[in-house]
């Protein structure tokens, strides 16, 4: 078991926005985590990776406890993600952006190392053409390779994944989907947020729902979607969702 | 040697200033380059903070004046000599930023701007009151302290090439800080200190760190200045519009370039003379350097590295 999340819950003020979380992933599982806008998906990996430390519960990394544990503790020990809304650093070329990945990851490589590394990973996300480029100049698609090349770069073994394919293209979802799939056959253990039903659906090996906070399934893709709360969480509406059901059925 | 290139020209221009007055051998050239050189070595040392790290010290003197007071001390009422009391002015600045760094860099932007002028302010007025480093008075220094260092001509000459030497000296790490590892990691907290934490980099003590590197040398001078100065009290030792200078030469210059605080100092200082030898702005000269500041950050944010960078990629191998 490579992660386990016992019980989290994080509130902010009166606002509970992740309640009472609890599962396990083990290593080499493609994890989906859907739900509605607003659900706490993100607000749950920022507790995992310790941007936040959970208002209480308990999250098991490798067999040890990392609960409050500060994000770049966490991170190397083998933890990386990408964020939902791009976060380059602007002022630095794509190569030296994956180069602090390499260099600030688990491995803690050298600038040396690092630089060779960071290579290798550019060459898999398909930015090479654009190493020497300021990371502020590429467009959503490219910044959203740059997210994933940086967290890879940091050789992790469980890598979050928040909404990497929104706003790309039908194309552009191909081949980042393809990326994805090659990342798991390198033996990284993915947990991923996403919008794109079809998408995650397809490519997760299970899938937790959360809505309002509060994990409401958890099982393999087809159990899920025919899951009546999942689906009224999605719609907001019992009697919509048992008709849609039913004719799912017929 | 082509790892160095971008190294190449800030040591040349250092030197080529180190240089001049032996050429003119005359002793108001070498107070104009010292002058010059001290501006350069205090600007890189700021912009390891500001331009590396992104975090803005509007109070940076301070360490120029906790070091210069430090040393003075040992060198006055203890009677240690020059190269002990620089290395305690140097380790005392060290110190003061190594303990606010703990503290204040947990703020970010202006906050932590804001705070830098109240530890700057609250300095000046507790050396004010401390009897045992003369208060608003200061200390002086007795004129036979020069003899030990071959008469007084002699020592000026000696603190010109000490101050060269650490001006050479703040260049060179200041180059070696940007292509390390460590720099790498300030650069990422520069551009967003979140991404940057969850990538690894543990930016509390790299920020510490940064802060306590960009002070050491500000304190190794401010004890060199005072002891050429031959006297030091709080209003020389904490001159707040100082540290602004400081900032519009690194802003002029480029920030985050190893060149640009060389290039700017060199150039706000040339400026300064101009302003302050002509009847029209010698009274306004600091207002100037206001404006000046607002123009840069308006149409120059990158400075003249930084624009020179963008506008001609190819010559990014050698202006760094």
């Amino acid at each position: 078991m490579i992660l386990h999340v016992e019980n989290v819950t994080k509130q902010f003020g009166g606002l509970t926005a992740v309640d009472n979380v609890t599962f396990s992933l083990e290593g080499g599982e493609i994890l989906g985590l859907i739900g509605p806008n607003g659900a706490g998906k993100t607000t749950l990996f920022n507790c995992i990776n310790g941007v936040y430390t959970p208002t209480s519960g308990r999250v098991v990394f490798r067999d040890e406890d990392i609960t409050g544990k500060r994000t770049y503790d966490i991170a190397r020990r083998g933890m990386a993600r990408t964020h939902q809304i791009v976060r380059p650093l602007n002022d630095l070329t794509v190569r030296e952006n994956v180069i602090v990945g390499a260099c600030y990851g688990r491995e803690g490589l050298s600038l040396h190392a690092a630089t060779e590394v960071a290579e290798d990973v550019i060459e898999f996300v398909g930015l090479t053409d654009r190493v020497e480029m300021l990371a502020g100049s590429l467009n959503v698609a490219q910044k959203k390779r740059l997210e994933m090349a940086r967290a890879l770069a940091a050789n992790p073994y469980l890598l979050l994944l928040d909404e990497v394919l929104a706003g790309l293209n039908t194309s552009e979802v191909t081949s980042m989907l393809d990326t994805i799939r090659q990342i798991r056959d390198r033996g990284i253990t993915i947990i991923m947020i996403e919008h794109i039903m079809h998408a995650i659906m397809n490519l997760s090996d299970r899938i937790i729902v959360l809505n309002y906070g509060e994990m409401i399934a958890d099982g393999l893709p087809d159990e899920v979607a025919q899951n009546p709360q999942v689906i009224e969480a999605y719609l907001g509406d019992e009697d919509l969702a048992a008709k849609i059901l039913e004719e799912e059925r017929s | 040697m082509k790892r160095f290139t971008g190294l190449l020209l800030s040591v040349l221009a250092v030197i080529v200033l180190a240089v001049i007055p032996l050429i003119s051998g005359k002793a108001s050239t070498r107070e104009a380059m010292f002058t010059i050189l001290m501006a350069i070595a205090l600007a890189s040392s700021l912009n390891m903070l500001l331009g590396y790290t992104g975090y803005v010290s509007f109070g940076h003197i301070v360490f120029f004046g906790v070091g210069g007071y430090a040393g003075f001390y040992t060198l006055t009422v203890l009677g240690w000599n020059l190269w002990l009391s620089m290395l305690v002015g140097g380790a005392t600045a060290a110190l003061l930023a190594y303990l606010l760094g703990k503290s204040i860099l947990r703020l970010r932007g202006a906050y932590f701007a804001l705070a830098t002028i109240g530890v700057n302010e609250a300095m000046r007025a507790l050396v004010n009151n401390m009897d045992f480093l003369g208060g608003p008075i200061g200390m002086t220094m007795k004129f036979s302290v020069y003899n030990e260092y071959g008469g007084a001509a002699n020592a000026l000459w000696l603190v010109y090439w000490v101050l060269s030497g650490i001006a050479l000296l703040v260049v060179i790490v200041s180059y070696l800080v940007k292509r390390s590892k460590f720099g790498l990691g300030l650069m990422a907290i520069r551009e967003d200190e979140d991404a940057a934490e969850v990538m690894g980099v543990r930016a509390p003590s790299a920020k510490t760190w940064s802060y306590v590197l960009s002070a050491v040398f500000p304190g190794l001078i401010g004890m060199l200045f005072f002891f050429k100065n031959g006297n030091i009290e709080p209003g020389d030792a904490f001159r707040l519009h100082l540290s602004i200078e400081l900032i519009v030469m690194v802003m002029l210059g480029g920030f985050g370039t190893v060149l640009g605080p060389v290039l700017g100092a060199g150039v706000y200082q040339q400026l300064r003379k101009l302003l302050l030898t002509s009847p029209v702005f010698k009274n306004i000269q600091l207002a100037v350097a206001g404006v000046l500041l607002l123009l840069i950050i308006l149409f120059i944010p990158t400075g003249a590295v930084g624009w020179l960078r963008r506008r001609f990629p190819r010559l990014r191998r050698v202006l760094e």
